[in-house]
């Protein structure tokens, strides 16, 4: 029986691994960012889809949570704490912008559709953050690195992600639901604890590299993993939320630990990550779809605008060009894993409406899928547009 | 020249500056170690018209022909008024006896009466190299001489 179990798991973990494979590999074809046929996928096998499986959910429940904390732990590894002050300090106003103009949208029409305010934040957070996973990606696709619009569009994104670290226990403490004074106690305490942390990681990071790091790649890998979740885990207790523990013992880690830290968990980041994305499309009903779809399509259109003139303003102020500041703003219309993340957190808690998840899932397919196209085609768009005799001055 | 420094968060470090036809050059110092050369396009100087990917090995001689023919000049310029005194570059080729062996080794004041003043190495200076400094292949050397030592002094790195 147990046998027969283990077999059964075995063979659902396959097929599923092996599907996503050859999805991954559909995307790349397509010049997609994987993420939105991993969510189909999910959905395809989630409850109401096609197919269903039992035996193996309490792995892949366990995985989709590892799988958050290697991605916020990842993010973490990509920055040093003095490229995150300097950051801040730079493109503050940007930021800002980058604020009001992508969260109000969502938050908004979480108001409209009357789910309250715990969803405005949940919906403000998920039209606002850009997917810097996909982002990068297609940055360095495409030959961007060189691009003085490049500097621009990585600061939004390094304000971004440090929105995340305060955003993140916030919305816990607001998700937790309790009352008004309590919910305000919890994220101050939480914004005290990333803010000490952050402090921390910047005067003794080289410690904690120092005790993680080993030159033997099994040993680096079992303490890097087993730290990550110790923190990851630690922090939910405190109620700070894992990816943020995670995320900023990313930023602790700094040097050639890091390097070789991003080297050895990336294989794992990615299979983690996609299981992540795959239980979040399991958990949406599919049927949940088409009553949310117009609202996805109406969010779509306003954020991408909004994304466009976050990244245009942004890159203007910086004098850059015309063509700069459109693909500046391009860049930025990926949303993707973090929009995940949120929605996971807000369904998870099961405090908001439950078509949260179904309207979540709609439109991070449409943006995961339509940025890494716009981020292409704004080019020759731009140029055709500058060219066309309508808008060339009189000459 | 005003060279550019850029940090660039996850990436690494871009350093270019502008040509005098508003182009600009630079590269980006990747966070694990790559080396990119960019070049900027003319009719949109924000944007790359190229991105090549560089070895440690690829960037260091590229740094050396861009290097080397300036200081040679220059070093020629200074001997103008004494003739009969040539300045030339000297490479240690792969294959060279001297690769892996010092400056003294080579004996080149005695056998040919050339003196090494500098070394190109990865689009470093080395200036007045003493008689310890070990080569290695795709060095250049700069040398003073008279013409006859100098082509003995080729044939030398190159023979032993």
């Amino acid at each position: 029986m147990t046998a027969d179990h283990a077999a059964l798991s075995l063979i659902e973990l396959g097929a599923v691994f092996f599907g996503l494979g050859v999805l991954g590999r559909l995307a790349q074809r397509a010049g997609l960012s994987p993420i939105p046929l991993y969510l189909l996928g999910g959905l395809a096998f989630g409850s109401g889809g096609v197919f269903g499986f039992g035996s193996i959910q309490g792995f892949t429940d366990i995985a989709s949570e590892i799988g958050v904390v290697l991605l916020l732990l990842m993010l973490g590894l990509e920055y040093t704490p003095t490229e995150l002050f300097t950051g801040l300090r730079r493109s503050w106003l940007a930021g800002v912008v980058d604020i009001l103009l992508n969260a109000t949208p969502g938050a908004v029409l979480a108001l409209l559709l009357g789910w309250g305010p715990a969803a405005a934040l949940v919906l403000g957070g998920i039209t606002y953050i850009s997917s810097s996973g996909i982002i990068a990606k297609v940055l360095n696709d495409l030959g961007r690195t060189g691009n003085r619009e490049t500097p621009v569009v990585l600061a939004i994104l390094v304000f971004e992600d440090l929105v995340m670290a305060a955003y993140l226990p916030t919305l816990t403490g607001v998700l937790g639901g309790v009352s008004l004074a309590a919910g305000l106690r919890a994220v101050g305490v939480s914004l005290l604890v990333v803010t000490v942390v952050l402090v921390v990681a910047m005067r003794f990071g080289r410690y904690v590299s120092a005790v993680l790091f080993s030159e033997d790649r099994e040993i680096f890998l079992l303490k890097l993993l087993g730290s990550a979740l110790l923190v990851a885990g630690l922090a939910a207790a405190m109620q700070v939320s894992a990816a943020v523990g995670a995320f900023l013992l990313g930023i602790a880690i700094a040097g050639p630990a890091a390097h070789s830290a991003t080297r050895v968990l990336e294989p794992l980041r990615d299979l983690f990550a996609a299981i992540f994305f795959v239980v979040f499309g399991l958990n949406t009903d599919p049927s949940d779809i088409p009553p949310v779809l117009g609202y996805a399509v109406a969010l779509a259109v306003v954020t991408t605008i909004t994304k466009l003139a976050t990244g245009w303003w942004a890159a203007r102020r910086q004098g850059i060009g015309p063509l700069g500041r459109a693909r500046a703003g391009a860049s930025l219309i990926a949303r993707g894993e973090f929009s995940i993340i949120i929605a996971g957190l807000a369904v998870s808690a099961g405090a908001v409406e439950p078509r949260l998840a179904a309207l979540t899932t709609t439109y991070v397919l449409i943006m995961a899928a339509l940025g890494p196209i716009a981020a292409r085609v704004v080019e020759p768009l731009a140029r055709a547009v500058r060219a066309s005799p309508a808008v060339k001055p009189a000459s | 020249m005003n060279v550019e420094v850029t940090p660039l968060p996850g990436i690494g470090v871009r350093k270019d500056f502008a040509l005098r036809s508003g182009q600009r050059v630079g590269v980006i110092n990747h966070r694990d170690g790559a080396i990119e050369l960019i070049i900027s396009r003319t009719d949109d100087p924000d944007a790359c018209v190229a991105s090549i990917p560089l070895t440690v090995d690829e960037s260091a001689t590229l740094g050396n022909l861009l290097g080397a023919p300036q200081l040679v000049a220059q070093l020629t310029e200074e001997h103008k008024d004494l003739p009969g005194i040539q300045t030339k570059q000297l490479p240690i080729f792969e294959g060279s006896p001297y690769d892996g062996r010092t400056l003294g080794d080579t004996e080149l004041r005695t056998r040919t009466g050339v003196s090494v003043v500098a070394v190109m190495r990865a689009g470093q200076l080395h200036p007045s190299p003493d008689p310890g400094f070990t080569f290695t292949e795709g060095d250049l050397l700069v040398a003073v001489g008279t013409s006859e030592g100098l082509g003995a002094a080729k044939k030398v790195l190159k023979n032993g």
